[in-house]
């Protein structure tokens, strides 16, 4: 087999994979060209990371509910409330921060388990069980912030988790236009990385398993090098790697991690395929709801602190529509509405797509009516592509 | 001679990198059974689907007369129009609405927009009375048993003129006695003029109703056999089906069972709170190490029911009564404690209860016992493609790569995963409920081997089944249930099938 035809083979098996990244490419690549570059500049792209933060740990969660056939539509008045929550324990307690973002995690899982356990003892659909946690958060929210409107959040350690950046190097005459620590980082993923992927290929080739050709994984590799560099240049050339930006990467890579190398992943995407079937293998599906539902009351937690940390305040709106937004990032990313199928990784992916969408049509000044409605199609389009490319798998 | 009802001519098939059908001819004479039968995979069901337009004209190559016309059906709509009528295993009711509603789904008797019930009712009666069944055209049909719910589809097709009739496997699922009433529909079904092409794995049932006998092998037409000139029997049948004679559909096994009592069950209840009733009553059996044990009855008599509430009782039967393993009592409140406790449960419906059919050969055998593939929860994938590997190769699996969706897989082969999950458990004790359902002469037969080696290795079987031969052919020991009762236990040496019948419908 020559080099091409096993690129085009990879390239044709893992199109459904590879896709997205196409469509994000090209999505970025007319924006910066329709800007003169401005979408791609250090800045634009940093503040994008930070706009898209509270929504891309919602599409996480969202993509095991929805993986597990269920949906949750209370996440975004739950994520408003409970950055209400920080806001008034910060202000008015005078709680230390790191006490107030742990008692507000523990309080979004308590609020997943909630949910839970209405599905699961009382054996009520998660859509309406949801809907219900919709007015009932909203509700909350409006009375959290009833007395004194919007709450500002006069901490400034608080407000850097959704505006701050990572310290730099003291070194001030060495590069000095660049972001030294963001840089430092990016070639240590890179090395990581790198190993990792050798390491990996040994491991098969000693247990005699097929492998890529060397050829291809080293354009693989280049390739993956490559993208890191470009980003993390991109990044330094700004004010380096935000706290957002560190945070998302890490529920990400945490999420990923255990989706496709744990038990618990393996369970979670048994159930989403077929519960009876798992349930007889031993797994329990009530259990599985639980962990699920839990860990999306956790990041909608998670993306209530960062929301309320980038406004430096919590308002009366907070957290309207994100569920809308998250549901969507995860379908564009490939999640299944079938269920048993979709990647943390992909729904990460779809949430920067429609955040691209949205703040490249910003910057050519086109109309918010015409943005909702392009962002209506591109969801369309990509649950279709989704769809055909199933199918033609089989 | 009239005009043959249908003349299937060249029908050629592919499928992305498969044959499915290549340049198979198929005719059928007005007014007779037609058994089509071969292994699975041979292409049965695809050449129906070409026939009733789930492949559409232009999907295929080759040409379809029916009634002496080219037909060329654009979808199942058209083939319905002009009188053909496909009745699958997985029935095509709504199980919310009730007979008539269902009878008449898609072809409304209405006046103007609003539907005349009354009339529609007294036409469903009718209707009924020809397929024989004897119920309330107000039931709903969710609260039917699994044959009276396949009688309600045939009366569906009835209903509007079928000309043609295809049934697929529609005994598979059903007992002795409604296997025997739905053929004699068939046979009054054709007095008054409807032609049935039956699918069928069943040989003795293909025997006894075949006017004529077609036979598919890896997608071409072997032969058509006459029915009535004696000519059709079972070794033939299965000489031309695998290509191959095979001598004995119940190989032979050195019988290593030990004295030691392996598992037992003593004054077993169950109750079902959702059915609002006792399923099962004083039910006691033991387990002998190396033994295969047979529970045979009828659909419904809850074989089914005992094996789920002895597997960790997932539906949550209100159960009393005590279990024993190795002599020491167990209590197992879910699946999981059942499996931890060297008990493994094949379940009866493969695709609904057993696989997870969008995930690959790979991770279906491995799902029950991740344990074995992983170091703190994280496992490891070499390892895992290593035994997976193995685990198809040992049971000789049929496919591609372990890569490959299970869905993608025959009958046979993903009945082989289902098993391979469960071996990689390792278990002492393993349920196996109809094993065969569904399923190929020659993949029974390596089911059998199979289980004639685990039995050989110490391993013990308890082998639910309806299909009295096998239970004869592979059982050291049978049970017979009939309505939630243990009405009889037999030595293989003195069981035979009157015998069993007579207990099943005690």
């Amino acid at each position: 087999m020559t080099f091409f035809e096993e690129f085009w083979q990879l390239l044709k098996k893992n199109i459904r994979d590879y896709g997205m990244y196409i469509a994000l490419f090209v999505i970025m690549a007319f924006f910066t060209i329709a800007t003169d570059g401005i979408f791609m500049s250090s800045r634009n792209i940093s503040n994008l990371l930070n706009q898209m933060g509270y929504i891309a740990v919602l599409a996480i969660g969202m993509t095991l509910v929805l993986v597990i056939q269920h949906i949750d539509l209370s996440v975004g008045y739950l994520a408003g409330f409970l950055g209400a929550i920080a806001a008034i324990t910060l202000t008015a307690w005078d709680l230390p921060v790191w006490l107030v973002i742990i008692m507000v995690l523990i309080l979004g899982v308590i609020a997943g388990l909630a949910t839970s356990l209405m599905v699961v003892k009382f054996g009520i659909p998660s859509f309406v069980a949801t809907l219900a946690g919709w007015l009932i958060y909203r509700g909350a929210l409006l009375q959290a912030t009833l007395r004194t409107g919007t709450i500002i959040i006069p901490n400034d350690s608080f407000n850097a988790i959704g505006n701050g950046y990572i310290p730099d190097l003291p070194l001030p005459d060495f590069l000095p236009e660049l972001h030294k620590l963001t840089l430092l980082l990016g070639v240590a993923a890179a090395v990581l990385i790198v190993f990792s992927e050798i390491s990996s290929r040994k491991k098969k080739i000693a247990y005699d398993f097929d492998v890529p050709s060397n050829n291809i994984f080293i354009i693989k590799l280049i390739f993956t090098v490559a993208l890191i560099g470009a980003i993390t240049y991109i990044l330094a050339g700004y004010n380096g790697l935000s706290w957002t930006a560190v945070i998302v990467l890490v529920v990400t890579l945490v999420y990923h991690f255990l989706t496709t190398r744990t038990f618990l992943g393996r369970h979670i995407y048994a159930v989403g395929g077929n519960s009876e079937a798992a349930e007889l293998s031993g797994i329990s599906v009530n259990k599985i709801t639980y962990v699920v539902f839990g860990s999306m009351g956790m990041l909608a937690a998670l993306s209530g602190i960062l929301f309320a940390s980038r406004l430096q305040s919590a308002t009366t709106t907070a957290g309207q529509l994100f569920e809308m937004d998250a549901i969507a990032a995860a379908y564009v990313g490939g999640v299944s509405s079938a269920g048993g199928v979709g990647k943390v990784t992909g729904s990460l992916i779809g949430a920067i797509v429609m955040m691209s969408l949205s703040n490249g049509m910003n910057l050519m000044g086109i109309d918010i009516s015409t943005q909702y409605i392009v962002r209506g199609v591109v969801l369309v389009l990509a649950v279709v592509f989704d769809v055909a490319t199933r199918k033609q798998g089989k | 001679m009239s005009v043959p009802i249908l003349v299937m001519k060249n029908i050629t098939k592919e499928f992305p990198g498969v044959k499915a059908l290549d340049n198979v001819s198929f005719q059928v004479e007005r007014e007779k059974i037609h058994c089509l039968v071969g292994e699975n995979g041979a292409g049965k069901s695809t050449l129906m689907k070409v026939l009733s337009g789930v492949h559409p004209y232009g999907s295929y190559e080759g040409e379809i007369y029916y009634e002496g016309e080219l037909r060329n059906f654009k979808n199942t709509h058209d083939s319905e129009i002009a009188g053909i009528a496909v009745i699958y295993q997985e029935l095509a009711l709504v199980p919310e609405m009730t007979v008539y509603e269902n009878v008449f789904l898609g072809h409304e008797i209405h006046n103007g927009i609003s539907i005349n019930i009354n009339e529609t009712i007294k036409q469903t009666i009718q209707v009924l009375e020809k397929v024989g069944l004897d119920v309330n055209p107000t039931a709903r049909v969710k609260d039917l048993g699994f044959g009276k719910q396949q009688l309600v589809e045939i009366a569906k097709s009835l209903s509007r003129n079928t000309k043609l009739l295809i049934l697929d496997e529609p005994t598979s699922a059903l007992s002795e006695t409604d296997s025997e009433n739905l053929l004699n529909l068939l046979r009054e079904l054709r007095k008054e003029g409807v032609t049935s092409i039956l699918i069928s794995h069943k040989l003795k049932e293909v025997i006894s109703i075949a006017d004529k006998v077609t036979i598919l092998r890896d997608g071409e037409s072997v032969v058509t056999l006459d029915g009535h000139n004696g000519e059709v029997n079972e070794d033939i049948l299965i000489k031309h089906m695998v290509g191959r004679s095979i001598e004995n559909i119940y190989p032979s096994r050195e019988h290593k069972i030990s004295d030691e009592i392996i598992f037992e069950v003593r004054d077993w209840n169950a109750y079902d709170p959702n059915r609002g009733r006792v399923i099962l009553k004083d039910m006691s059996l033991d387990l002998r190490k190396g033994e295969i044990v047979g529970i045979t009855g009828l659909v419904g008599s809850g074989r089914t029911e005992l094996a789920l509430s002895m597997f960790g009782n997932p539906d949550g039967y209100r159960i009393t009564g005590q279990m024993f393993l190795h002599g020491h009592p167990v209590e197992f409140n879910n699946p999981k404690k059942a499996i931890d406790a060297g008990v493994a449960y094949v379940a009866e419906d493969r695709k609904a209860d057993g696989l997870i059919l969008i995930q690959d050969v790979k991770e279906n055998i491995t799902l029950a016992n991740l344990g074995r593939i992983s170091k703190g929860g994280v496992i490891d994938e070499n390892v895992e493609i290593k035994d997976a590997r193995e685990y198809t190769k040992s049971l000789d699996i049929r496919t591609p790569s372990i890569e490959q969706k299970v869905v993608n897989l025959s009958g046979g082969n993903q009945q082989k995963v289902s098993l391979a999950k469960w071996l990689y458990v390792e278990p002492e004790i393993m349920i196996m409920d109809e094993p065969t359902r569904g399923i190929d002469v020659g993949a029974k037969y390596e089911i059998f081997l199979i289980m004639n080696r685990l039995v050989e290795e110490g391993m013990s079987i308890i082998m639910i089944s309806s299909e009295l031969p096998e239970i004869l052919g592979m059982c050291d020991r049978v049970y017979v249930v009939s309505s939630g009762r243990i009405t009889g236990e037999l030595p293989i040496e003195t069981a035979n099938q009157e015998e069993i019948m007579r207990l099943a419908t005690d």
